[in-house]
């Protein structure tokens, strides 16, 4: 963690009542340092052919705008109005009732009354109105209408990289005003200028190229399987065996990179490396891409385009080695983009076959057209047909609650699934409160591409209400594993653990199921997946 | 701009459309313009203006299924799936949308966040806050009603539901009023409830700091709008009674289009008649569209089956991404050494290429 960044007695002094007399619009953006990213490297933008290439600072005063950016933005503008309603009625109907002002965790965290959902929206509003309605180009100011000017622009971009595009607050919105769609549609405008920030720009040129953001070539990709292979087999004596790029298998299993190179999220990865090694016998044929082998894309958080350019990968892929359905690992965002864009960015995928588990027969039929399966629609199959044989007492030394992910809460629905298998792996679950999990469930803070280093205040101050109740029952419940199914969270919220409830540790699903799942001939489990001592064993030998 | 320069701004603005048909009925007798050109023309505006404005959203498309799932997605048959609030098809949408509209459901899940500096670190909960859920719909419904029992001025045969209306509104005060001696008729139900929705929908709007920084003139203006015609109307029929025979042979005939101008309508009427045209004047201009965009929110009026049934973009575009082909080029050698399958061998022989 950053030092500047300042310690939780500190930041959780919170104001969250807005100057009374100035309003916002008189009020210029101060664009801070540890709430803001940095900005796009010129190489990673041109990389992937965006526009406006070039190194730029935000904490410069000169952003080295490119002379027209002025009508590059109105044309972007008035370009996306006509093609999406969303933006269209979302700049029309809001009645500023205020409903989602005390939803967003930004603003729960911050204070800043700009984070207010409505207020974000509000930015763009405001401009939208001078440029594009009478009322405003007439009545100015008192019509709520202004001019894109450089400070506005800048305040735009300082707001639309600290909101995660977790649909909190369209979920309170009498007339389902989403600030994610804002919030995409405003990126892509600031995105038209080479307007992006770092974190987001080298994922997407790394995930174009190697296919995955860390820019992991694929002999690396596939040493770190391989490396996870030696430690199963320590930990179990099981020795499994993953294929990658191998035509015939009749499922792709594509999973975020995430999951491949950074702890907690390996021991999920090797969580599903038991599990397919555990159903090869029962006729599990799968296989890994290294070519597709990011799930998370983070093409989305510049434009639907590039978006939709990394998505492609996947059906690519899944055609040239001629497999008939997709499975996808536990990530957040990533199933965002296969439940509600995949198809229709890149579909029809009609050289694969309706998806079918070949354990236990059952049909995918909510998956039919897509042809992609989430991983814990999957094992929950499995699970409920009696298919995996499982010790939950070996999650005995875990007291678990589970973080809902934005995305797979918001914009998919999955809640049951993973509840189910964790209570079939583990002994001890304690749901968080109602207002914080499930649909209502809070962001981790760092989505959306937020997840660098030098926005770590604004990260910590994003996650408070997730931490908050996450504390709640690590101190009603002794709580101290916080289960999740996303790549993010299990990349961000170990920090945030830190920083707020030091005594609470992060895990996938599927790192629970591989401590639980019970191998034939497999040697006695004296440790988890992460080599710390299961519940009882802690004076057992080879700890 | 601050928050009293917005209230007085909207407050001003009000006071001056109250006065014009004031002067201009009651001190220049402009009886036809008001009573007829006016109200005739405010018709017009609303309808044009709305049709154009939802004409104007229906063209852009909805590219993508971007519902809110606000519960249980619909996958394996033994878990049970949220019908309303996670909709499979059409069906699912349609009640959803109904509940929507009808009682604001999205509204209803409203919490207030209280944040606490306690002992030990921050505390932040989420209290029960359905004031503003309750506001809004008393509010709506008032208007309603008052809307529907209008109707008594303005068809000649007075239809039977609005005769129920009437005496349910008025009923319910139980015999509290009227208070005898005062000559004042039996008080509306709605009239009140009206009037104290609106008060709380103002009120809260300065007194929570938040709504108060996030509010505009466009937010106090119609709420003052709204207030002149409630007030304009309640004082028309508790205080300054107006010739009502007059007032309906006026609305009859406007509704026939057989316009008239009837004299001996107090000045009040005016002012009211004035008000309510602003109003539907003012709406396809202003966010009171939300009363037909709410119908075409794709977050809401969507279902969430895109996995299950291809949804279409109509401007979807071929992109250019980076193929298998250009990936195995750039990485073809090291595929080889680290046994990694490839699908095409390398043109020279493989110890030529480059070596890590």
């Amino acid at each position: 963690m950053a030092d500047t960044t300042p310690k939780p007695e500190e930041l959780s002094k919170i104001n969250h009542t807005p100057p009374l007399m100035k309003g916002w619009m008189d009020t210029p953006v101060d664009i801070k340092k540890g709430i803001a990213c940095y900005g796009a490297k010129g190489k990673d933008l041109a990389a992937v052919g965006f526009p406006n290439a070039r190194d730029w600072d935000p904490l410069e005063e000169d952003w080295k705008l490119p002379e027209n950016w002025q009508d590059i933005v109105h044309e972007g503008f008035k370009d996306r109005l006509g093609k999406f309603r969303s933006l269209k009625l979302f700049m029309d109907i809001c009645v500023r009732c205020g409903a989602c002002a005390d939803k967003c965790h930004f603003f729960i965290g911050s204070g800043d009354p700009k984070n207010m959902p409505v207020m974000r929206a509000e930015l763009i509003r405001s401009v939208y109105r001078k440029k594009f309605t009478t009322g405003g180009k007439l009545l100015g100011k008192l019509a709520g209408a202004r001019d894109l000017t450089e400070d506005v622009l800048k305040e735009w971009w300082y707001y639309l990289y600290q909101c995660t595009e977790c649909r909190r607050c369209s979920l309170f919105c009498p007339y389902g005003i989403d600030t994610a769609e804002v919030t995409m549609m405003g990126r892509e405008l600031t995105n038209l200028l080479g307007l992006n920030t770092g974190w987001i720009s080298a994922p997407v040129a790394n995930c174009n190229r190697t296919g995955n953001h860390l820019g992991i070539q694929p002999h690396a990709f596939k040493d770190m399987l391989e490396f996870f292979v030696d430690e199963i087999e320590e930990v179990s004596g099981i020795k499994v065996e993953p294929s990658f790029n191998r035509k015939g298998a009749e499922i792709l299993f594509i999973t975020p990179s995430g999951d491949v190179f950074a702890d907690p999220g390996t021991y999920t990865c090797m969580g599903y490396l038991m599990l397919f090694h555990y159903l090869q016998s029962m006729g599990l044929d799968i296989t890994w891409s290294t070519y597709a082998s990011e799930g998370g894309n983070f093409g989305y958080f510049t434009s639907h385009e590039m978006a939709k350019r990394l998505n492609a990968k996947m059906y690519a892929e899944a055609k040239r080695l001629g497999v008939k359905w997709i499975l996808g690992g536990e990530c957040g965002h990533m199933w965002r983009v296969l439940n509600q864009y995949m198809d229709t960015w890149n579909g029809p995928a009609d050289f694969l076959e309706e998806p079918v588990s070949p354990i236990t027969g059952t049909k995918f039929e909510n998956a039919k057209s897509t042809k992609m399966v989430h991983i814990m629609e999957f094992t929950a199959d499995l699970i409920k047909n009696n298919k995996l044989k499982l010790d939950p007492s070996r999650n005995d030394h875990h007291r678990v609650t589970f973080h809902d992910s934005c995305n797979t809460a918001r914009g998919m629905g999955i809640l049951e699934e993973p509840r189910y298998v964790i209570n079939s792996v583990c002994n001890n679950f304690y749901e968080m409160p109602p207002e914080t999990i499930r649909e209502q469930t809070f962001c981790c803070g760092s989505g959306a591409g937020l997840n660098a280093g030098e926005d770590m205040e604004l990260r910590m101050r994003g996650g408070l209400p997730r931490a908050n109740a996450v504390k709640h029952v690590h101190e009603k419940h002794d709580v101290n594993m916080l289960a999740c199914i996303c790549a993010i969270d299990r990349a961000v919220l170990p920090t945030l653990m830190e920083y707020w409830v030091p005594e609470v540790g992060v895990t996938g699903v599927h790192e629970l199921v591989g401590n639980a799942l019970v191998f034939e001939g497999e040697n006695e489990r004296t440790t988890d997946l992460r080599g710390e001592p299961l519940a009882g064993m802690e004076d057992a030998e080879n700890v | 701009m601050n928050f009293i320069v917005s209230i007085l701004f909207s407050f001003f603005a009000v006071i001056v459309l109250v006065l014009i048909p004031w002067i201009g009925v009651g001190a220049l007798n402009l009886r036809v313009l008001f009573g007829i050109i006016v109200p005739y023309a405010a018709m017009a505006t609303f309808l044009v203006g709305i049709v154009v404005k939802v004409i104007g959203w229906a063209r852009s498309p909805s590219p993508f299924r971007i519902p809110t799932t606000a519960g249980q997605q619909w996958s394996l048959p033994w878990i049970k799936h949220s019908r309303l609030d996670n909709p499979k098809g059409t069906g699912g949408v349609v009640v959803r949308m109904i509940f929507e509209v009808l009682t604001f459901r999205s509204l209803f899940r409203n919490t207030r966040l209280e944040y606490r500096g306690v002992e030990g670190g921050p505390r932040v909960d989420y209290e029960w806050e359905k004031w503003l859920w309750l506001a809004a719909l008393v509010f709506h419904y008032s208007f309603f009603v008052i809307f529907l029992r209008h109707f008594r001025l303005f068809v000649q045969q007075v239809p039977g539901f609005v005769q129920i209306l009437n005496s349910l509104d008025g009923f319910m005060q139980m015999g509290v009023l009227p208070i005898p001696g005062l000559n004042i008729p039996e008080v509306y139900l709605t009239d009140m409830l009206l009037m104290l929705a609106l008060t709380y929908l103002f009120v809260r709007r300065i007194y929570i700091p938040q709504i108060r920084y996030l509010s505009l003139p466009a937010d106090y203006f119609p709420l003052f709008l709204l207030l002149s015609l409630g007030f304009t109307g309640i004082l028309m029929r508790y205080f300054f009674r107006v010739d009502i025979t007059a007032v309906k042979e006026l609305a009859v005939g406007l509704f026939k289009f057989h316009p008239k101008s009837p004299e001996g309508i107090g000045v009040i009427f005016y002012i009211h008649l004035f008000m309510i045209s602003i109003l539907i004047a003012y709406f396809p201009f202003s966010k009171l569209v939300h009363f037909a965009g709410i119908f075409l929110s794709p977050t809401r009026n969507l279902s969430n089956n895109s996995r299950m049934k291809r949804h279409i973009n109509p401007w979807n575009y071929p992109v250019k991404y980076h193929t298998y082909e250009e990936y195995e080029d750039d990485f073809r050698e090291k595929m080889i050494e680290a046994g990694l399958p490839v699908d095409k061998q390398p043109v020279t022989p493989a110890e030529t290429g480059e070596k890590e």
